[in-house]
């Protein structure tokens, strides 16, 4: 027995039980009790959407890697891309033709990934650039949302019809589309109608369980919290950014809503609508864009609520989460230049801490 | 119950101590053959005092401290020295080292040591430094720093608290565990020769609470101390470390390059401690330490005591061998100890484990890009941006490197450990070290030939100027002669000119 191994690796000899596609896949169980939830009450044709962002996911991911010339398997095989796939559609419509999310999905993996360099390069969300570049180029598409219609409902349509819907571009009839809580508050509001006369027919319990008009996966509050439970006993995530952004949304429009509660929905309803709850406990918490020390993530978060509600209330859409997102990505750079640990042995501005020397 | 502090970050690796911490410590026959290298301490190597062909006694001188940072060394066992020269040192190098090779002659026999057993209590602290200093004691926990060195610090410092360190927080080793259970007097007669020594008031043997027996049997012994207390600290890594011992028992932080007497205390390895009471009360030099050997790929896993200079290979020998090839040997713990790139080398006198892992123990995967999920921060228990820290050395930017921190970095590999990309962080900062290190030495060399061309110039210039003041001289001496001719001639002929007239 002579030269064993390589001399020049340093320590440590051990590593934890953890990986990024480990990482990655715990992400994927998280979101799927609430995209699940989402093909069941929306029926086949969000079954497609999902299908057709994966593989398209997939698809760019291995285009991209090849073009960049890096190693295909490892990276594939890492969960990222997919898990992308999968955020991007729970962000569209249910209903959404097929091209939107085939644009929707490779715009974020070429662009938003890989012009930046690829895995753990990306300044941006990769998710929700693809979501607001959508959202203001095909603004019709991004905003026809449906009413719950679960699958083997009676008015659900079968697997042909949804074949129709996704692939052929046949628009919905009325009788299934309708308006987000969020989107009806809004349109009401500039009508000049009071919160509570908008809200007189709204349920907090529908939004807790899912059963309104929305995005594939934002529905169902509580399986998204749930998910979010799972990550953060798992060790995926931590608490900062969720509790931080979940947080300050509440507190402002609680805060407004107590100052004038005819213009203002209230903080519950706030947190429960729109993607709230699925951009703070899976989106935001994207490490990649997000800073990297406790401290900054608490102030990220807290700019993303801010923003968010800002735009809800004040702005020209009903929802805002994805431009809080992407401006908050934008600053991450930033806090984590400012934002870092204190040293051990040293002040927080760096300087050694004072020395008591005998003689 | 003692009021704690807790350091930031730290990780919970396994242990993995369950198959050696209850296993009595084994005393391995003396090999044939010794090799003993000159340098097991950090500082200068030790200067050899033997030459080949003398006989030796056990215990007997076998070169001497250099400097103000060394330690001596002794032989192991009597026998005959058949070799002084390079051999592969156990460092991941592998590079030689001057060694002295002893042939031990099976006897065993102790030298008739003019260094006679001493009564502790009537040492004064000077006694007790000189004493551990001639005994070539070293710190035993692995950085092997000359204890003596750190028992003068309080000359320099008001130390009042000792603090004795049996954390063990490294995976697998228990051999300060094992000493603790099986020798809880003499680690505790040790800590109050230390205690003498820097003039201390108070010592806390600090144990984590992940090793019961040894904690019950250092409270037993010292049961009617007063001044000394077993403190039982949370398991986390890096508790062994100086710093966050100190951290966790006084809740005071030592400064950025200072030292723990800066904030009046001092911290020794319960293994020092041991061989200081060997030293003081017997009379012993540091020959032989209690060493872990373990990991998946040794048969019998235990703790052995060796005698320093004895091959690794000897040592897994008389642990049943290897049962498969192991993927990596490391000396020490897995998480800071060294890899080894062959068993042909000795165990030194900082050597606390030898542990063969197998590949699943390592669980080293495919380096991924970082996905700057701040894991690292989290886990970094010095406040440090170890992906930053990379980052830029992974770009070559040295001077950012070193602004992010790196010379507060204690290479404890928490970063590495828990990143789930497996970017090996910690191999980077060794890198960026190594280049500093090599950056300031070409600067010390580069002004060094500075001054030297300076000193040339200067000396040039010098004779240049001699010369010229030479050769001036020379012209003033010829004209003057020239002149003096002229007046001479001059004269003559006005002499002439008299007398013909």
């Amino acid at each position: 027995m002579n030269t064993i191994v390589n001399p020049l690796v340093s320590g440590p000899h051990t590593h934890a039980a953890i990986s990024v596609p480990m990482v990655m896949r715990q992400v994927i169980y998280a979101i799927l009790p609430a995209l699940i939830f989402g093909v069941v009450i929306f029926g086949w044709p969000s079954l497609w959407l999902i299908l057709i962002s994966v593989a398209t996911a997939l698809a760019t991911e291995a285009l991209a890697l090849y073009l960049f010339n890096k190693p295909i398997k490892p990276f594939l095989n890492d969960g990222s891309v997919v898990l992308t796939g999968l955020l991007i559609a729970m962000t569209l419509p249910p209903w959404a033709p097929w091209w939107i999310a085939v644009i929707g999905v490779s715009f974020a993996v070429l662009i938003g990934k890989h012009l930046f360099g690829g895995l753990g390069q990306n300044v941006f969300n990769p998710a929700m650039l693809a979501r607001v570049m959508l959202l203001v180029a095909f603004p019709l598409e991004l905003t026809t949302w449906i009413n719950p219609t679960p699958l083997f409902t009676e008015g659900a349509p079968s697997l042909l019809e949804s074949l129709a819907i996704t692939f052929g571009g046949v628009i919905p009839a009325d009788a299934y589309t309708g308006a987000t809580p969020l989107g009806h508050l809004k349109t009401e509001l500039t009508l000049n109608h009071t919160v509570s006369e908008v809200l007189s027919t709204y349920s907090y319990w529908d939004s807790l369980l899912g059963w309104t008009g929305g995005s594939l996966g934002e529905m169902s509050a509580i399986l998204l919290l749930l998910g979010g439970i799972y990550l953060l006993i798992r060790r995926i995530i931590t608490w900062h950014i969720p509790v931080s952004i979940l947080a300050t949304s509440f507190l402002l429009a609680t805060i407004f809503n107590l100052i004038s509660p005819d213009r203002y929905a209230d903080g519950l309803f706030h947190m429960l609508n729109g993607g709230a709850i699925l951009v703070a406990f899976f989106i935001a918490t994207d490490p990649v864009t997000a800073p990297s020390t406790p401290r900054g993530q608490i102030l990220f978060g807290v700019g993303i609520g801010i923003i968010e509600y800002v735009v809800r209330t004040w702005g020209s859409f009903p929802e805002g989460v994805g431009f809080a997102v992407l401006l908050m990505n934008a600053i991450t750079p930033l806090i984590d230049h400012y934002v870092r640990p204190r040293i051990y042995g040293r002040t927080r501005t760096g300087k050694p801490l004072e020395v008591n020397r005998q003689g | 119950m003692m009021k704690l502090f807790r350091f930031r970050g730290g990780v919970h690796p396994e242990g993995r101590k369950e198959a050696t911490t209850h296993k009595p410590i084994q005393v391995m026959p003396m090999p044939k053959r010794l090799y003993i290298p000159v340098q097991q301490h950090i500082g200068a190597p030790a200067e050899p005092q033997v030459a080949i062909g003398d006989s030796v006694l056990k215990g007997q001188l076998l070169a001497h401290s250099q400097g103000a940072v060394s330690a001596p060394i002794h032989a192991p066992t009597s026998g005959c020295i058949v070799d002084i020269s390079d051999y592969p040192a156990p460092h991941p190098s592998g590079l030689p080292v001057r060694t002295v090779v002893l042939e031990s002659d099976g006897l065993d026999q102790w030298v008739d040591s003019p260094v006679v057993p001493l009564d502790p209590y009537n040492l004064s602290t000077d006694e007790i430094a000189v004493r551990v200093g001639a005994a070539g004691i070293v710190g035993m926990g692995g950085a092997t720093f000359p204890a003596a060195v750190k028992l003068k610090l309080g000359k320099r410092s008001k130390i009042d608290t000792l603090l004795i360190n049996g954390g063990e927080c490294e995976p697998y080793l228990t051999c300060d565990d094992r000493l603790m259970q099986e020798k809880p007097e003499a680690i505790i007669e040790g800590a109050r020769v230390m205690m003498r020594a820097i003039q201390a008031n108070q010592t806390f043997l600090v144990v984590e609470d992940n090793k019961p027996a040894a904690i019950a049997a250092l409270k037993k012994a010292c049961e009617r101390a007063a001044d000394i207390k077993v403190v039982v600290v949370p398991s986390r890594y890096p508790m062994g470390s100086e710093k966050h011992m100190i951290k966790t028992v006084t809740g005071k932080e030592v400064p950025a390059g200072g030292l723990g007497a800066d904030v009046g205390v001092l911290v020794h390895n319960m293994g020092t401690a041991y061989a200081v009471q060997h030293a003081v009360k017997l009379g012993r030099p540091l020959i032989s330490r209690v060493v872990t050997v373990g990991g998946g790929a040794v048969s019998q896993p235990q703790n052995v005591e060796v005698p320093v200079g004895a091959l690794l290979s000897d040592v897994i020998e008389f642990c049943g061998g290897l049962t498969e090839m192991p993927a990596r040997i490391i000396m020490g713990g897995p998480m800071m100890g060294q890899v080894i790139p062959y068993l042909q080398v000795p165990v030194v006198k900082g050597t606390s484990g030898i542990i063969a892992l197998t590949a699943d123990e390592i669980n080293q995967q495919t380096t991924m890009p970082c996905i700057r999920c701040g894991r690292c921060v989290e886990a970094c228990p010095c406040g440090l941006l170890p992906l930053q820290m990379a980052a830029q050395a992974r770009a070559g930017n040295l001077d950012n490197v070193v602004d992010l921190g790196l010379l507060d970095c204690v290479a404890c590999g928490c970063c590495s450990y828990v990143c789930p990309s497996h970017i090996p962080l910690v191999q980077y900062f060794n890198y960026a070290k190594g280049e500093l290190t090599a950056r300031q030495q070409a600067k010390h060399k580069s002004q060094e030939n500075k001054r030297l061309v300076e000193q040339k110039n200067e000396r040039l210039e010098r004779a240049r100027l001699a010369r010229e003041e030479a050769a001036a001289r020379r012209k003033a001496e010829a004209e003057a002669k020239k002149r003096a001719a002229e007046l001479e001639k001059a004269r003559k002929q006005a002499e002439k000119a008299a007398e013909s007239a």
